[in-house]
């Protein structure tokens, strides 16, 4: 579940608000959102991806709410990771296209 | 603009509401709406797509990403992509249907080539096409859309459709959530795109997906089918949401004591619910040689990230393990096709992706797998079609109808209690959830289900219409205890086992039942049986003469 909106990253571009698809945030003006519905999300890490500066961490529990160490989280490179990981990241752009389903998955 | 007649006040109605004309609305913008959105604008239709989420991140594709039924169009491999799933399906599908929708995704794969999707490619420089990305396919899909000059409506999930003095489709409102106004859009056609229904189980992506789009179709009279074949479970590590289930392939599935439960694997899942109704179950993939780690990663990113945030190696630790249901979504069942443009049973309605039913490519069995995908792209693209030209006939005289709103349950201020929505979800969910209930079927367990259901369903009929704020919830909830009406009741219809659906005390495929079944209805729900058009084996009808 989402656990983390990190105030010293946020730019208050209100995307994650947008991306959300269960609206789990509320905008507040010139403020980072807040996390107002957290018992809705459904740990789908989207809004991870949308965001620029890699202020959210979705934690993998789905069905428990924890507390986020941000220092920890930022020290260990898990904040960004996911984005990094689909290449949505300036520097990670070449793993967009890096998919190898073709030679674990299906044949074509 | 014609009038509107509301019998009721709609609970919303105090809300603003903002006024749209297209020729086609779109509800749901996953792969299904999009590629409908998309197709009707390129055939010169005016085109709104609403969604509840956000269209690009919203719904089952988008956040866990697609295998794809992608096969070249060479004879010998189609034929033999055709016949490999016809058994699982227990011979319910129809080849003319595989044949078109290998085509349609065949082109539409191509299309997303030409479109800028960063396919992989292989050593001789060949692209790669199997495969989509969910968040790199949806955002693509996006960008499309508005470039096709559709207009998108976020966070403004459906309540209701729109029907005129004929009874044929003529637009929806709804609720835009974060605007705090309500929506309307009156519409010469409407595409219901609104995926399946997975019942608020956090399976990945799955909780905007609670089968709105059966309840507003079978609320102006639609027919559904194969609601039997509906009880979909994903596997998932147990704390977590990620139902991506393929690389289980590698794993081995383990009781507290460490022995091996036989014959259970991400294919054979029954083996692994029998054991969690028994006590806890681990699995690791250790099968998986080391020198395939790395590729798995690149396959699949989102199937590690939940272990690499709990600290958890799969290859080489063991982990807990649960079945989440996904219902509908990874089943069969869902509004019935009545035409190659992908129409419904009802004038002005079409249907497409998850909220159709995939009877058509997979009959009783699909599990995603490639043909779900396919089939989202595919009839996406006809339903867009197919609405266009139906709109274009009506011409632009249609915002002239009067029209009337067509919401059953939960949507209007009629009197009675109010209920709370959440408590109606988890009513439905313990009769859905549970694997000796849903997975392992049985008459009696049926019928006691059903009783509860109905009652729930006819409880919230004469309910008040839940507070602004709760009123969407109510209409999920409503969603959600139709659908599992529809599902049980057609699955008591089928005194068999076939495909998916497992009956226990019928544990045999019953070569007379070859068969599929029709579902509808509201307060009270029926069934009847259609003839399959693919023959079943010969083997199997002499077995049983
Ligand atoms: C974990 C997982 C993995 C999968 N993997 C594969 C695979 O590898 N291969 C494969 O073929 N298939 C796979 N599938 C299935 C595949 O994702 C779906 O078949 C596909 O997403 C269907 O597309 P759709 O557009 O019909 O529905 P969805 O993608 O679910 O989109 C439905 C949209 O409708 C919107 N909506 C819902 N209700 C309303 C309303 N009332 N008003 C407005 N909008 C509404 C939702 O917000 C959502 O955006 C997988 C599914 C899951 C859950
Ligand atoms: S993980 Fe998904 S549901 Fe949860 S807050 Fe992020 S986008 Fe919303
Ligand atoms: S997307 Fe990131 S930067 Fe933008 S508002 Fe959300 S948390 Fe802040």
């Amino acid at each position: 579940m989402i656990e983390l909106v990190s105030e010293s990253r946020c730019i208050a571009c209100n995307l994650c608000v947008s991306a959300c698809p269960v609206n789990v945030f509320d905008a507040v003006p010139d403020s980072p959102p807040v996390i107002a519905r957290q018992d809705d999300c459904q740990t789908c890490f989207m809004c991870e991806l949308y965001c620029p500066v890699d202020a959210l961490y979705v934690s993998p529990d789905a069905d428990r709410v924890g507390i986020a160490d941000e220092s920890l989280l930022a020290d260990a490179g898990t904040l960004g990771g996911y984005r990094r990981a689909v290449g949505w990241t300036k520097g990670s752009e070449s793993q967009r296209s890096t998919d190898q389903s073709f030679r674990v998955l299906n044949k074509y | 603009m014609g009038s509107i007649d509301s019998n009721f006040a709609s609970v919303a109605d105090h809300l603003g509401t903002r006024e749209h004309v297209a020729d086609v609305l779109v509800i749901g913008g996953g792969p299904a709406g999009t590629w409908a959105a998309v197709r009707a604008a390129s055939l010169g239709a005016r085109v709104v797509l609403a969604d509840k989420g956000f269209c690009g991140t919203s719904g089952a594709a988008a956040p866990s990403g697609n295998g794809v039924w992608y096969i070249p169009p060479d004879p010998a491999l189609r034929e033999e992509a055709m016949a490999g799933r016809e058994q699982l399906g227990g011979w319910l599908a129809d080849r003319e249907w595989m044949r078109r929708v290998l085509d349609q995704t065949w082109d539409n794969m191509l299309q997303l080539d030409e479109w800028g999707y960063p396919f992989p490619r292989d050593e001789g420089g060949t692209p790669r096409r199997g495969s989509l990305q969910g968040p790199e396919y949806m955002r693509l899909m996006r960008s499309r859309v508005k470039r096709a000059g559709v207009r998108i409506l976020d966070h403004s999930p459906a309540l209701e459709l729109l029907v005129d003095d004929k009874g044929a489709v003529a637009g929806a409102s709804g609720i835009s959530r974060q605007a705090g106004e309500r929506w309307l859009v009156r519409a010469g056609a409407v595409v219901i795109a609104t995926g399946g229904c997975a019942f608020l189980s956090r399976a990945l992506g799955c909780n905007v997906l609670t089968g709105d789009g059966l309840l507003m179709g079978a609320e102006v009279g639609a027919e559904l089918t194969s609601m039997e074949f509906s009880n979909a479970y994903g596997i998932a590590p147990a704390f977590s949401s990620v139902t991506k289930t393929a690389f289980y392939r590698y794993a081995r599935f383990l009781r507290e004591d460490g022995s091996v439960i036989e014959g259970a694997s991400g294919h054979s899942r029954s083996k692994i619910a029998r054991a969690l109704l028994q006590g806890p179950v681990y699995a690791v993939l250790d099968q998986a040689a080391p020198d395939l780690h790395d590729a798995l990663r690149l396959a699949q990113p989102n199937f590690f990230l939940p272990f690499d945030r709990a600290g958890i190696d799969p290859f080489t630790q063991r982990f807990a393990v649960t079945l989440r249901l996904e219902g509908t979504v990874r089943g069969t069942g869902g509004l019935r096709i009545t035409d190659k443009t992908c129409a419904t049973s009802v004038p002005g309605l079409y249907a497409a992706g998850d909220a159709a039913t995939r009877e058509l490519i997979c009959g009783g069995f699909t599990g995603g797998g490639s043909h779900n995908a396919a089939w989202a792209m595919s009839s996406g693209a006809w339903a867009g079609a197919g609405a266009a030209d139906y709109a274009r006939q009506l011409g632009s005289n249609h915002v002239a109808r009067h029209v009337h709103r067509a919401g059953s349950t939960a949507v209007r201020d009629t009197g009675g209690q109010v209920l709370d929505p959440s408590a109606v979800a988890s009513a439905v969910q313990a009769e859905v959830f549970p694997y000796e209930r849903n997975y392992f079927r049985h008459a009696e367990r049926l019928q006691d289900s059903l009783g509860r259901l109905d009652a729930l369903w006819h409880a919230q009929r004469h309910s008040r219409g839940a507070d602004n704020t709760r009123v969407i919830r109510a209409r999920e909830a409503a969603a959600m205890t139709a659908t599992a009406r529809w599902m049980y009741r057609s699955a008591l219809a089928r005194t068999e086992t076939r495909g998916m659906h497992k009956r226990e005390e019928h544990p045999g495929l019953d070569p007379k039942q070859h068969h599929l079944i029709t579902a509808g209805g509201l307060d009270e729900i029926w069934t009847s049986t259609r003839p399959a058009t693919t023959p079943q084996p010969e083997a199997l009808t002499k077995e049983a003469a």
